[in-house]
Formats: structure tokens, sequence, C-alpha cells
């Protein structure tokens, strides 16, 4: 096994009185899915957002590529390599593909007065979009043409182009349909492919499963256990989510179906 | 969502050449050139497309044109400034009295008044960051503070009156005052008229003398600005900022900066059109720039700006300045009543928010 990219050990944030997270350990390696699964209100954007440097852990520790870290803002952990694609994509609808794929870090050229190198960017982003598994009609094209699935893609290719060592994806599945999804999931496996280690946040077993593997389950602030592929099942993975017997009972009353 | 194969996708149809202008921003403006152009060719004397003519609605459509611009480019970025007429006026009270009252050179006036104007520029846009309110309402409140300002500023150093006069003997003989009064290329001009390439007096003059200098200044405008919002970094985070700012900050643009830089740049578009028009008139006074903050984004709307920002062009505004330098001017050159210019530009303010709203949903891909 290779070393962990990023190791948390025994995380905790507190807002006030309130306890987000109560001692969470979780690491990425390399080449590898791991999964973050967690109900609503379990922790897992508290989380996500103190790994990609949004909150300062109350308590923990935090090891890049071995070393202990601390990161200061989303600047810091972008530039040692940490990507995270929120839900909102950060993709503004009225823009091309490239001004997006670009926007914050565009390519220059020139001498004095320093261009906007449109001609290598669409350039970039075709190739990239297209190593995704994506042909642009277009790299003028607004993102706002493109379908979710798509979108998500273009955030990913961005955040891979621009040295993404690990990739925190939040949610990327919540709103798509049924090929969307799997579209997604097949850039995911060409992401971990590449060697990036890949965080995949979800509540959906089915999605998790397809990819992941390694499985996390967070819930009420805390880590139940880390589980290899092939050792656990999606009825198991469920009930951890749920925690237990409430979601027997439901599931008891819904026929089994949920 | 595509195939991982090579080739373009066999879904999408190819875009004729018509599609793709009409995802121009600029095409709303465009068009509206062509039709009033038409519509004037019709009912107006002809003698409102001969080269006096052109200059005639040319000089105006520039004035209002170099604030349109600023206007359009504020727009995209996704904010309004509404004090870029009291700006005018107060703009114009600064140069006046640095000319005027203490007897300064155009060397230091200019940059002086420019100076002005952007520190209050930054003002309104630290005040819209700060307070995060919408900054229709922030320049508003600057509307009415600048106007009066200029008032009360006026009479102190007039002695109680609202005109400052003397401007043009102030600056008469500074080397700089060519560039920013009076017409540019006389020799050209004259020269094309003795071989009568363009009309001229039984004199042998011109009868155009030649190019306002605040038409250059209006193109030179629409040119860099162009080229900022297309070709620069700068202009991808103009887009951006106006798109979705929360999106554009994450992604690492200065949103902030941004914002301040565009409110500076709308004020200093107001001491421009100060300076140029207090030369001209040879005086200030407190009504100057009236209700040009609403013919500027009117301008920039019939350019194609979208009220919610992050789409629209410089070169749009660069034709909604023009059409509506026509339509003013144009009117006098027809048997209709002159006052009808203000219905006709409500009614193309209305058609373009319209049109607008149709290329959005176009561009977007939304039905």
């Amino acid at each position: 096994m290779s070393e962990p990219i990023i190791h948390m050990e025994n995380i905790k944030k507190h807002f006030g009185n309130v306890i987000a997270l109560n001692g969470v350990t979780f690491d990425v390696r390399p080449g590898e899915c791991h999964c973050l699964l967690g109900d609503n209100g379990a922790g897992k954007s508290t989380f996500i957002k103190t790994m990609s440097g949004v909150h300062k852990p109350t308590a923990g520790e935090i090891f890049f590529e071995g070393r202990p870290m601390s990161f200061d803002s989303p600047r810091d952990a972008m530039e040692a390599g940490i990507a995270t694609v929120f839900q909102d994509l950060a993709m503004i609808p009225l823009m091309s593909v490239t001004r997006n794929f670009f926007m914050g870090r565009e390519p220059k050229k020139g001498g004095i007065i320093k261009r906007f190198d449109i001609d290598r960017a669409n350039q970039i982003t075709m190739e990239e979009m297209r190593r995704m598994g994506i042909n642009l009609r277009a790299p003028d094209q607004a993102v706002g043409a493109l379908s979710g699935g798509e979108r998500q893609t273009v955030a990913i290719a961005r955040a891979v182009y621009f040295g993404a060592k690990v990739l925190i994806l939040d949610e990327p599945t919540s709103a798509l349909g049924v090929r969307q999804t799997s579209n997604v999931l097949a850039t995911i496996d060409r992401v971990r492919n590449q060697g990036i280690g890949v965080v995949f946040i979800s509540h959906n077993v089915r999605h998790a499963m397809a990819v992941g593997d390694r499985f996390t389950v967070l819930n009420r602030g805390q880590t139940l256990g880390t589980a290899v592929k092939g050792e656990i099942d999606a009825a198991q993975l469920q009930d951890m989510m749920a925690g237990g017997q409430e979601m027997a009972q439901l599931e008891g009353s819904l026929g089994g179906t949920v | 969502m595509t195939d991982a194969t090579d080739g373009a996708d066999e879904r999408i149809k190819s875009e004729s050449v018509v599609t793709r202008l009409m995802k121009r921003p600029e095409l709303g403006a465009i068009s509206g050139v062509i039709l009033v152009t038409i519509f004037f060719l019709i009912t107006a004397d002809r003698s409102m497309f001969t080269l006096s003519g052109i200059m005639n609605f040319m000089t105006p459509a520039a004035q209002l044109g170099i604030l349109g611009i600023a206007a359009a480019m504020l727009m995209i970025g996704g904010e309004f400034d509404l004090s870029i007429g009291s700006m005018v006026a107060f703009a114009g009270l600064i140069f006046g009295v640095l000319a005027v009252n203490m007897g300064l050179p155009l060397i230091l006036c200019i940059p002086l008044t420019l100076l002005a104007a952007a520190g209050m520029g930054a003002v309104n846009g630290t005040v819209v960051i700060r307070t995060g309110l919408p900054s229709f309402i922030v320049t508003l409140a600057f509307l009415f503070i600048l106007r009066g300002a200029s008032l009360v500023g006026l009479k102190w150093f007039t002695g109680g009156s609202t005109q400052l006069r003397g401007v043009r003997d102030a600056v008469e003989g500074d080397f700089l005052t060519p560039f920013f009064s009076g017409d540019a290329f006389p020799g050209l001009f004259s020269w094309l008229a003795e071989r009568g390439i363009i009309d001229s007096f039984n004199s042998g003059a011109p009868k155009v003398p030649g190019i306002p200098v605040e038409i250059l200044w209006f193109i030179v405008m629409a040119l860099i600005c162009t080229f900022v919002l297309l070709r620069t970094p700068a202009g991808n985070w103009i887009f951006a900022t106006g798109g979705d700012d929360n999106a554009a900050a994450n992604s690492g643009v200065p949103v902030k900066r941004v914002k301040i830089a565009l409110f500076m740049l709308t004020a200093c578009a107001a001491a421009l059109v100060a300076i140029i028009t207090v030369i001209d008139a040879g005086s200030t006074d407190a009504r100057r720039g009236f209700m040009k903050e609403f013919e500027a984004i009117i301008t920039a709307v019939i350019g194609g700006c979208l009220l919610t920002g992050g789409y629209g062009s410089a070169i749009g505004a660069f034709f909604g300045a023009i059409i509506f330098g026509m339509v003013t001017i144009g009117l006098t050159y027809t048997d209709f009543d002159q006052d009808w210019f203000q219905v006709f530009l409500g009614g193309m303010l209305l058609l373009a928010v319209v049109f607008n709203n149709v290329i959005r949903k176009r561009v977007t891909g939304e039905r």
C-alpha cells in the first residue's frame, strides 16, 4: 500500500457549543477512491471544509504527504494540491466552457500588455474535456448549455488540469439522472487511474459501491470505521449511515426498497 | 452527454452563421443601427447623412457613448452606477475650479480631476462591497450627494452663482487643449476639401473642419474596452464577477478589486465627458450631466448588457450610443415633432430588454 497523500487524524470541530465533528480519522492514497458516506447532518460538509482549508479544526492533526500541515485558507489547500468541487461547481452559466475552465487562472501571452491567450486556452479545454470523454461542440459554448453531468465533468477536468493531488467531490451525483450519474462515475474512475486520490462524498450507497475502493461512514460527527471494498455490502453501509435500528424498522414498513 | 468517441456529437446540429451571430451580445445594437438608419433614410432630409450631418449626430453619441461604454463594463461586472450624471457635474466643478479659480495648467487640472473622480468611484465601490447593499441604492444616494455638492460648491467658488464661467479663457493656448476640444485632423480635412473629396464652402474651407475630438475618444475607448473584455485576464474576471461573484471568488478572481476598479472607470468616464464638455461650453453649471446616468444605462442595455450582469459588450454600447445620437438629432431632420424622441427611446429600451432576454436563453440553452 502506498503512503496516504493526506491523513486526517482524530479531527474535532466545534462551532460554539455545537460539536460538528467529534474525532474523525480519514486518509486518501494516490489512485484510490475513498468514499465518505453519511446522512444529512452527519458532518460530511464540515469535514470536507476542514480538509479543503475553509475551516480550521478545533483539535486533531492533518498530515499532507507525511508532514504535519495546517491550511490557513482554501488557497493554501489548493496550492498544496487539494481541489474541491463543491455542489455549486463554481461555474458561471453565461460564460463559455473555456472562460470557466480558466477563470482566475488565465494563461497569458505577450510582452508589456499581458493578454489572455484564448487560443491556447480553447485548445487545452478541448483536449482536457476529450480526456474525460466529452467532445465539446465548441470551446466557446456556454456552460449553461451543458448538461448537469457535463458541467460536473468540466469542474473535475479543471481541478485535475490545475494539478490536483486530492480531488474532493461533494455529492457530485446528487442531482443527476441515471445516464449522467454513470458518466460522472466513469469520470471518477478515469481520474483515479491518473494517480489522483479521490474523496467521493455521497449519501447514495449504490453510487459509492460502484466506484469506491474504501468506505468510511460518518454518523453524528464520528467515524464508524473504514471498510475496504469487498468486505462490506450495500445493506451494511446503509445501516451504518442511518445508525442501525430505525432504518431496519423503516425498511420493514417500506418493503425493503430503500 | 456524449460518448467517448472521436468526432462531433451527432445529435448537435452544426450551427449556421446566423445562429452564431444570434449569440453575440452586440447583435441587437447593430441591427438597431441598421433599422434606425433605414428609418431616417426614408423619413429624414438627405442632409442627415452628409458628412456634416453625421458629425452632427456622432458628437452627442460620442459624449453619451463614453459614459455608456463605462456603464456597460460596470454592468457586465454586475453593478450599476446611478451617480454617473451627477459625477459629470461634480467633475466639471472640480475641473472648473482648478482651471479658473486656481489657474492651473491642463497638465495638472486633468489628472487631478480624474484622480478626484476615481476617488469618488472607489468610495462608491467600497460602500457597495462593504455593506453588501445593491449598488442601485448606494449610487442613488451618490446621485443626490454629488448633485447637491456640485450646486453648493459652485456657489462657494463663484460667490453665489450656479454657473462657473471663464473656462475657455483659462485653457486657451494650453498645449493639451486640442486633445480635449475642437476638431482633430483639420489639415487632412482641408486637403480633402481642396481636392473636392468632401464638401467645402465657397471660400474653399471645408464644411466639416475635422473630426470632433470626443468622437475619437469614443472610438478609442470602445476599442480598448473591447480588447480588455475579450482578450485579457481582467476581461475574464469582469465577466466572472458579474456572472456569479461567489463562484468567481472561489476560483481565485479578485472580485472586490474588479468591482472597485469598474466603479472608478465609470467615474473617470464621467470626468472625461465633463472635461470635454466644459471646455467646449466654456463654463460649467450644476445641471451638467443631468439624467445622463439613465441614458448611459439605456445605451448599455441597447448594447446587449443584461441587467443581471455577466453578459454584454463594449462594442454593443458603442452602437447603442450611436442609435441614441441618431434618434435625438435625426428627428430634427424629419417632419416629426422632435419630442417623439423620448417615446422612441423608451420603446427601444423595452425592445432591447425583451430581445436580450431571448438571447440569454439561447446562449444558456434554456427553453
